[in-house]
């Protein structure tokens, strides 16, 4: 029989586990929690990233603008009286600064303010040193408009901004030479009155970067324009060029020691450090071609030296998941091996090149190092770009170069501008990912 | 005459001839195109390369060499010159290919030998990259050591450059905040990215799968300035909230090596992650069942079979993720300082071979002071040290891969 049990020692049962068992057991828990852990760390740190991103960033969306009637005051913009555009064009903004602190003052009395602030140097912190610069701008293109009051929403001070988003507390003020307690009490009155009031801030989406001392008025809009030059130039630069080497690496070349060392350039050029690709665009396009700093132009080129070996890479994949039954057939049927490539494998490999570009122009997009090696740190991006040759060749930052300046800047206001501006980058990152599934998803073929 | 001027008419003469040249063929075929050796796009095609592409090559060379042969008072008279000998190109290469057309001329092979040509030539452009950096690297690195000295370079401990002269140039102390850096980052990012891969391979389900895989991956899809920002402004006061003055009083200030370490080490997480989860699907699964038919559990068969089989690529997989850690840049220019030196403290200010090549050479480009020429040489070590990486890791990768195909 097989019945070998004697009855005098007692088998552990199959269903109460035995002791080594649980020990078994339990590390084979607390293996599979660690594995938990770390994938919840992750995603936690993922969390915690974004979640920076947006609470510092959304603030950077809301602007406060004040209000103001200015009496364009004809005794102070046009004392000769002739309207003659010249004569009004030799008034500087200091000359309108007292205009737009008078209509303020004069706000504060129409709605009946109780302030200590009567002066208007008191109230001069409370608007953004842009403000007298439009009044300006508007003058000289209306001349006509000189006598009148007209209505105008100027940006208000950083420190008053700051203090209607909650970032600047009546504590820090205490050791601020550009704004006082009062200031702040007037500026609270003023909200309450309607003259100073929060709204979307567009200024900063499409605007230009502003000097140091204006954080209130800088925008990403410039430089958002110099990245897209940028891209304009690797889109046009790295797809044919890692179509063209693609094709012949999967297709035509032959295994020597030539094709050996290009692909062992490849796979090494995609792990250098991306500062090194800056060493070279300066080096090369700026020391030896004599090309212009911060140009749009060698931005590109550097970013296409750096996505070329990722593009190649991903048109590869594709190139090869093409199965060869389809150059077979067109061989077949009297095709050269060059059309059966060009007719038939690489339309079908296209979505898969797209993704691979989409993708690797994504990473170029968010790129900082090697810009700032060719000169786009330090550079104030006010002007736009006047056409396509000097959106290509003049200077320009681009917008993670823009972030970063904006980062360094000693003001406090300035880094919600720099995580607005990542959210603006994160978007364009975010869609162009999307596009890149969805073209993955619709158009590529399982063989 | 502008540029665009010049291409704009050489396109328009290519044009002419392709027509040209596709006419030319179909009359030699008394209009039936069955008579040709190629169709006849192709003869048009010969046409307008034949001319276009040597007129094009010639101005592009023409373009970068003109500035650096002529001086600027001769410039009009070489563009003249140049403009004229890349027309007279474009007309005599046109001319020649038109000529040559006739019924039985093989323009198909000609036209596929070019475009051969030009395939091989784009991708002989990633040995000019290399070489392009090499030569870039190695001219200015050679005219720096002219300058300053290679044994202090390479053996000094003190880093401070003054453009007024008198620098110490040497690359030990960045060499060490590097190290420091990549170490704390490694430290994060190998457990948690090697354990995450496991998890997901071994133990997910296809749902959970499918959500974490691409939401970590999204890490890896995040721009490094997020990263740097997100260590200067968030991370850093954190640190500096629990171990600064206020706290333990380690810290002085919210950069440190732990927060450029901490950071990189939460950039590199999906980086290993992903290497990882490739690794482990390439064990064979027959080994796993022959674990657990000898009774062994999941997480026996993981640390004593999978890994082991796994782990010279998992190594690979490390290796490159020291070396992404090595060359990043922006996480140590926001987070680290830019104080160099040589302190065994990770809440201390330290800086890194990438922070001082950013530094040397931004602001005044004088190219000829050793203060901004060590940035090459700064960047030759950068390169040499991550090549080496990268080579010992593809190799181990690659040999590993075949061990089970």
């Amino acid at each position: 029989m097989t019945d070998t049990h004697d009855g005098s020692v007692a088998r552990p049962s199959l269903i109460q586990p035995d002791t080594r068992t649980r020990r078994r057991n339990a590390a084979e828990a607390r293996f599979r929690a660690c594995g938990l852990a770390a994938v919840v760390i992750g995603l936690i740190c993922l969390a915690g990233l974004l979640g920076a991103i947006v609470m510092n960033g959304a603030g950077a969306f809301q602007q406060t603008f004040i209000h103001l009637s200015v009496h364009l005051d004809p005794a102070k913009l046009d004392k000769k009286g002739n309207r003659d555009i010249e004569d009004i064009k030799k008034v500087s903004t200091f000359g309108y600064a007292p205009l737009v602190q008078a209509a303020l003052l004069q706000a504060v009395q129409d709605h009946g303010i109780d302030t200590p602030l009567t002066r208007a140097k008191d109230v001069k912190h409370l608007i953004s040193a842009s403000a007298p610069a439009q009044v300006r701008d508007y003058v000289v293109a209306n001349p006509d408009q000189i006598g009148t009051t007209v209505t105008f929403r100027v940006l208000a001070s950083s420190r008053v901004d700051g203090y209607i988003k909650g970032r600047v507390t009546r504590e820090d003020v205490a050791r601020d030479k550009n704004i006082s307690v009062e200031q702040l009490d007037l500026a609270d009155a003023l909200v309450d009155a309607g003259v100073i009031a929060k709204t979307f801030n567009t200024g900063f989406i499409l605007g230009a970067d502003a000097s140091e001392s204006r954080p209130e008025q800088a925008g990403i809009g410039v430089a958002m324009l110099g990245s897209f030059f940028m891209m304009l130039v690797v889109l046009g630069l790295s797809l044919p060029i890692s179509v063209a080497a693609s094709i012949y690496l999967e297709e035509f070349a032959p295994r020597n020691r030539l094709t050996d060392l290009i692909e062992v350039n490849i796979s090494n050029l995609a792990a250098v450090p991306s500062i090194v690709y800056g060493i070279l665009g300066l080096a090369v396009f700026i020391q030896f071609a004599h090309l212009p700093q911060s140009a749009p132009l060698v931005g590109g080129l550097v970013l296409t030296l750096m996505t070329l070996p990722t593009i190649i890479i991903a048109t590869r994949a594709s190139l090869k998941s093409v199965p060869p039954s389809i150059r077979d057939a067109a061989l077949g049927v009297g095709a050269s091996r060059m059309q059966s490539v060009l007719h038939h494998v690489l339309p079908l490999a296209m979505p898969g090149i797209l993704t691979g570009t989409i993708i690797g122009l994504a990473q170029a997009l968010g790129e900082t190092a090697p810009l700032l090696l060719i000169g786009m740190m330090g550079y104030v991006a006010t002007n736009y770009p006047g056409g396509l040759a000097s959106g290509f060749f003049d200077p320009n930052s681009a917008m993670p170069a823009q972030i970063y300046e904006w980062a360094k800047r000693a003001d406090p206001a300035y880094y919600e501008r720099a995580w607005g501006g990542i959210i603006i980058l994160m978007v364009f990152l975010l869609a162009m990912n999307i596009i890149a599934i969805i073209l993955r998803r619709r158009f590529e073929q399982r063989w | 005459m502008p540029v665009s001027w010049l291409i704009s008419i050489l396109l328009t003469l290519a044009v002419i001839g392709y027509f040209a040249g596709q006419a030319r063929a179909m009359r030699s075929a008394g209009g039936d195109p069955r008579n040709l050796h190629s169709r006849p796009g192709y003869y048009g095609a010969h046409v307008a390369l034949a001319g276009l592409l040597p007129a094009l090559g010639l101005l592009v060379v023409w373009l970068i060499l003109q500035p650096l042969v002529l001086d600027h008072a001769r410039a009009a008279t070489g563009n003249l010159i140049g403009t004229i000998a890349i027309l007279g190109l474009m007309l005599l290469g046109c001319g020649l290919a038109y000529h040559r057309t006739r019924r039985d001329f093989r323009a198909r092979n000609v036209i596929e030998a070019g475009v051969m040509a030009l395939l091989i030539g784009a991708a002989s452009i990633a040995i000019l990259i290399t070489i392009g950096i090499v030569l870039s690297l190695v001219f200015n690195t050679v005219e720096f050591f002219h300058l300053y000295p290679a044994g202090d370079f390479f053996f000094g401990t003190t880093w401070s450059p003054s453009f007024g002269g008198g620098s110490q140039l040497a690359v030990l102390p960045l060499l060490w905040g590097t190290f420091y850096i990549s170490i704390i980052a490694l430290g994060v990012a190998v457990p948690i990215g090697l354990f995450a891969a496991i998890y997901l391979s071994e133990y997910a389900g296809v749902r959970v799968r499918s959500v974490a895989k691409p939401m970590l991956e999204v890490l890896a899809g995040i721009p490094t300035i997020v990263y740097g920002l997100f260590a200067l402004l968030t991370v850093g006061p954190l640190l500096a909230r629990v171990f600064g003055d206020g706290g333990l009083g380690w810290m002085q200030a919210g950069m440190s090596v732990m927060t450029a370490g901490l950071v990189m080490g939460v950039m590199l997480i999906p980086f290993v992650s992903s290497l990882s989860d490739d690794i482990l699907n390439a064990v064979p699964q027959a080994l796993r069942d022959g674990s657990y038919g000898l009774g062994a559990t999941r997480s026996e068969t993981i640390r004593q079979v999978v890994l082991p089989a796994a782990l010279p690529g998992i190594a690979g997989a490390i290796l490159l993720a020291a070396s992404r850690a090595i060359g990043e840049t922006m996480i140590v220019v926001l987070g680290a300082g830019a104080a160099a030196r040589l302190s065994l403290n990770p809440f201390d200010a330290m800086t890194t071979v990438t922070a001082k090549i950013v530094s040397q050479l931004t602001g005044d480009a004088d190219f000829a002071s050793p203060e901004a020429l060590v940035a090459f040489a700064l960047g030759m070590t950068l390169f040499v040290i991550t090549l080496a990486l990268n080579i010992v890791a593809l190799v181990i990768v690659r040999k590993y891969r075949e061990q089970y195909e």
